[in-house]
Order: C-alpha cells, then sequence, then structure tokens
C-alpha cells in the first residue's frame, strides 16, 4: 500500500497508458483519442449547424465513457490513495516561480494560478483562459492531443502525427521558455 | 482551400469509430473501466501536474518524456501484435486502425496546442481528471476548450489546411 500511495515512477505509468492502446482495440475496435471529446460535446451540446459538428455523435458515445472513467479514477486515486504530502518540484522550477510568487505546491496545480479568484487577475485568465481555448483549438484544428497522436497515431507509425507531435512540442518550449515567464509576471 | 477538400480531411480529424457492430449501451462500461485505470495513472504519476509539464518544456525532469516514451513503445509493439498475428476484438470483429493524412492543420494546429499545454499544463485527458480529483475550477479551462474547439468548427472552411 505504501508504494500504491507514493507517486508512480514513468515507466509504471508509461506501461499502463501504452497498454491503453491495444486494450481500446480489442475491446471494441476504438483508437485512442481524448480530445474528439470536445467535438462530441459540441455536436451533443451546440451543433449550431455547422458542418464539422453535424454527425452521428452518438456513435461516439463509449467515448463519454471513457472519460466518466478518467473521473471516477482521478476520483479514487485522490481519495484513496495518496500520502497528502506537497508535490516534489525541481529546484531550478521552484526558485524560478518563486521570483513570480508562486510557492504552493499543495496541489498538482499551482493553486495561486488556477482558482475562480484567480480568473480576475490578468495572468490567471490567460493561463486558464486563453490556454484552455487554445487547446481546445489547436487539438482540433491538428486532429488530435498527446493520446491520438503522440501515443495512437506514433504507435501506428502515422509520420503526420509525429509532425503534430513535433509541433505540440515546439509550441510548449516556446511557451515555457519565452512567453509564459513575461505572463507570470504580470 | 476550397469546401470539398475540407470535407475529405474530416476522417482526419474526426475521431474515427472503426466498429460497425451495434451493442446495447451498458457495453459501454468497459470503456469506462479503461478509463478508470487511465485515470488513476494520471493521478498517481502527476501526469495531470502543472509543475510537470513546466518541468518537461524547460529539459528540468526527465518523467514527462519517460511516460510519453514508454508509452509510445508499448503501444507500437502492442500495434505490431495485433496487425501481425491479426487479433481480433473480443466480438470477433477484425481490428482496423485508420491512417492519418498529413495536412498542414498539424502544425499550425499543433503549435497551437503546445501553446496552450504549456500554460495550462495540461492536454484534455488531465483536464477531466483535475474535476475527478475535485479541483474545479479546472471546469473554466474545460468550457473554455469546448469554446475553442467550437470556434475551430465554426472558421474551419477559412483556415488553411
Amino acid at each position: 500500500m505504501e508504494q500504491i500511495q507514493q507517486p508512480w515512477p514513468w515507466y509504471v505509468a508509461g506501461i499502463l497508458i501504452g497498454l491503453i492502446v491495444p486494450a481500446l482495440l480489442i475491446l471494441g475496435n476504438k483508437t485512442f483519442g481524448i480530445s474528439s471529446n470536445l467535438r462530441h460535446i459540441c455536436a451533443a451540446c451546440i451543433p449550431a449547424g455547422i458542418p464539422f459538428f453535424k454527425y452521428d455523435w452518438k456513435k461516439e458515445v463509449w467515448n463519454f465513457f471513457f472519460v466518466g472513467g478518467i473521473f471516477g479514477g482521478a476520483f479514487i486515486a485522490n481519495a484513496f490513495l495518496m500520502t497528502g504530502a506537497p508535490i516534489e518540484v525541481s529546484p531550478a522550477l521552484q526558485s524560478e516561480l518563486a521570483g513570480y510568487g508562486l510557492s504552493d505546491y499543495s496541489y498538482m496545480l499551482p493553486k495561486e494560478l488556477f482558482s475562480f479568484e484567480s480568473l480576475l487577475t490578468v495572468r490567471g485568465f490567460i493561463i486558464m483562459v486563453v490556454g484552455g481555448f487554445l487547446v481546445g483549438f489547436g487539438t482540433r484544428y491538428a486532429g488530435g492531443c498527446t493520446s491520438g497522436h503522440a501515443i495512437m497515431g506514433l504507435s501506428n507509425l502515422q509520420w503526420p502525427s509525429l509532425v503534430a507531435t513535433i509541433s505540440f512540442m515546439a509550441g510548449g518550449f516556446f511557451m515555457a521558455n519565452i512567453i509564459l515567464p513575461w505572463i507570470l509576471s504580470l | 482551400m476550397n469546401n470539398e477538400k475540407v470535407q475529405n480531411i474530416d476522417s482526419n480529424t474526426a475521431c474515427v469509430n472503426e466498429s460497425t457492430q451495434q451493442h446495447p449501451a451498458w457495453y459501454n462500461l468497459k470503456y469506462a473501466a479503461v478509463g478508470i485505470i487511465f485515470g488513476i495513472v494520471f493521478v498517481k504519476a502527476e501526469i495531470i501536474s502543472w509543475f510537470r509539464i513546466q518541468e518537461m518544456f524547460r529539459l528540468q525532469s526527465f518523467h514527462m518524456f519517460g511516460v510519453i516514451g514508454t508509452a509510445v513503445v508499448v503501444g507500437a509493439i502492442s500495434v505490431f501484435l495485433i496487425k501481425k498475428l491479426d487479433i481480433k476484438t473480443i466480438h470477433g470483429e477484425k481490428i482496423k486502425i485508420a491512417d492519418k493524412e498529413f495536412n498542414k492543420g498539424q502544425i499550425y494546429g499543433g503549435l497551437l496546442f503546445g501553446f496552450g499545454w504549456a500554460l495550462t499544463g495540461a492536454c484534455p485527458g488531465p483536464l477531466f481528471a483535475h474535476i475527478g480529483a475535485g479541483f474545479y475550477a479546472v471546469l473554466v479551462v474545460i468550457l473554455s476548450a469546448v469554446a475553442g474547439t467550437w470556434t475551430y468548427g465554426y472558421f474551419r472552411d477559412k483556415l488553411p489546411h
């Protein structure tokens, strides 16, 4: 039990996530991909006559069940499988974040940035609202996210997925190192 | 770009559901079971952590590279074996995986998603996991992501692909 309560090493997580690919295929010919759910939500709730959202989303309802499972699994892990210890973060990042007044390591997100109150700050708004918008817009424009392209696509040796994955990483490196420091200092 | 070509890449940007079989709705619970394992891994390996993502993009930790790299290797071996051994689904259906076709969206959209990934410290899966873990402020991020997806759908014909 103690081992389970400690943070799991990367190879345990990597193997389990990799096995989701064959699990979904063998359970019912489903390809791993999370960001499609954002499209299915649009198709189900606010299609607004847009061709991109006119399709039989009910056929994809399995993916809502999959995401529902993610909710449940995260709940279980958080409620029963944690030590409650603060998250360990590299000293280099800690000292950088301290410069922006960020020092709360009690949860996996910095609570100073991710809260309803933080929405009223410039940096909180950019990170939560603009960031979320870019995640939704970018994943659909790219045709997938980390699961659909980086894991499922690369597993199936699809070169367009390699292009997408390199683009994800390039965008992330640029934002984290060049733009984000400026946003955090706002 | 004309509308027809955009429609042709639809199969690329859509989640392609290869199964043609009909099953009762409760059969979907098997996907929920897989999702539960995924959700537990997300939290326990700190994949949903904004800090881990910042470390990844600053090359301050190997953790996330290890997670994604291992997942790709395990996934690739699995797909190879499924094809090589012609493994069927549990319902006896042949397993098919659609090819991804290239379009420029994978570059432009990929870069934009990368920006969002570094800002929010989360790709779509972890966003949902945060709600399960009881961190409700992330609902705002999810709603914004839905708005982003909707906006893409609205302007899709006008965007370079």
